[in-house]
């Protein structure tokens, strides 16, 4: 009886640190909760507020990393190309600005303001938002439907060198096939990056 | 004459700068045979590495410090862009006087190579690979390691 109970403990023991390792950031699939995070121009800013988006293009980047430099460029033409048709580009800075103080929110305001960045950039102070999401490395995407489920994630292409030669968009061809309504065919991709500076503890 | 002489000083010169610290570009390929066949070592360490990545450049001494044990050979793989080469890594080799081997891994579309290099990563740099050869196992950390952890792992592995 006492060993049945063990094992049965042990059980549920197991059973609740699977769950535990199952919950540590989202999968293609799940649903991404909404946030509420200060953009450089003062304003708070959550998905709820785009009243007309058809989805939402979520990217963890920051001012330091240079594969997040080598990327900004095409950040940007993603949002051009894609915000008028219901997807626009929100940028998050999850790093810690006592760990990276380039990555500050006032180096931030900077970064938008020399690049023009037509999208929001918003600090993830708490480093809550990346750690729900499971983000790992700057820059990160998720792509997200109207309903907040995740279509996709990972880079936003094959070639962060030089991107005339990307031959894979994975973030275009994940939103043609959403508006398609097709499968979409690479819903997860990984990239090298530079760690999230997470606070020490 | 003089000029000959001094001309075969320079080369002798320049020859043994260049048998100091060097850097071998290398594809994915290159780096899954020597992960594959390197078994000089017992423990044989892969640190995954840029010159811009700051908390790669920290935890470097606490690798160089495992070649001291018998045993274990650290190889460090760079990510930096293969332009940078002369202009960053080497200098950057040499100025911090790197004793173990170093890489540096010419790619670009990483979406490919990440997970046959280990399934576990996600991508983010410092990442360490630890491959025991007396057991067979792969140990993967996706992290950067502070003084006193990494010692700790490898002992535990010798």
């Amino acid at each position: 009886m006492k060993l049945k109970f063990i094992l049965l403990a042990a059980c549920c023991f197991g059973l609740f640190l699977n769950s535990k390792l199952n919950t540590a950031g989202l999968n293609v699939g799940d649903k991404a909760s909404d946030f509420s995070l200060k953009n450089v121009d003062g304003n708070m800013v959550s998905l709820s507020d785009y009243d007309d988006a058809k989805g939402y293009i979520v990217i963890f980047t920051c001012n330091t990393c240079p594969y997040a430099i080598a990327y900004e460029d095409r950040i940007i033409e993603l949002h051009e190309k894609y915000a008028s048709q219901g997807y626009p580009v929100i940028a998050i800075n999850p790093n810690d600005s006592n760990a990276k103080p380039d990555d500050s929110f006032e180096s931030m305001k900077e970064r938008a303001k020399d690049k023009d960045f037509p999208f929001p950039y918003v600090m993830d102070e708490s480093q809550e938002v990346a750690k729900t999401y499971g983000a790992s490395r700057t820059p990160h995407v998720y792509l997200l439907d109207k309903s907040l489920t995740v279509k996709y994630i990972g880079a936003i292409d094959n070639n962060y060198k030089d991107a005339s030669s990307a031959d894979e968009k994975y973030v275009e061809e994940a939103i043609a096939a959403l508006e398609n309504g097709e499968k979409i065919e690479t819903d997860f991709t990984k990239a090298v990056g530079c760690t999230i500076k997470w606070k020490e503890i | 004459m003089k000029i000959q002489l001094l001309a075969i000083v320079f080369v002798m010169f320049s020859l043994s700068a260049t048998f100091g610290q060097t850097v071998e570009v290398i594809k994915y390929p290159q780096l899954k045979e020597m992960m594959d066949t390197d078994k000089s070592s017992d423990i044989v360490i892969y640190n995954f590495w840029a010159t811009w990545c700051a908390p790669c450049i920290k935890e470097m001494p606490y690798f160089e410090k495992m070649n001291s044990h018998d045993n274990v050979k650290v190889k460090f793989i760079s990510f930096d862009d293969s332009g940078k080469l002369n202009e960053r890594v080497i200098p950057f080799i040499k100025k911090k006087d790197i004793q173990s081997e170093v890489y540096l891994l010419d790619e670009t579309d990483f979406n490919k190579i990440i997970d046959q290099i280990d399934p576990r990563w996600s991508g983010a740099i410092p990442a360490t690979i630890i491959m025991n050869h007396k057991t067979n196992e792969k140990l993967f950390f996706e992290q950067e390691f502070r003084e006193g952890e990494l010692e700790k792992v490898v002992l535990n592995q010798i």
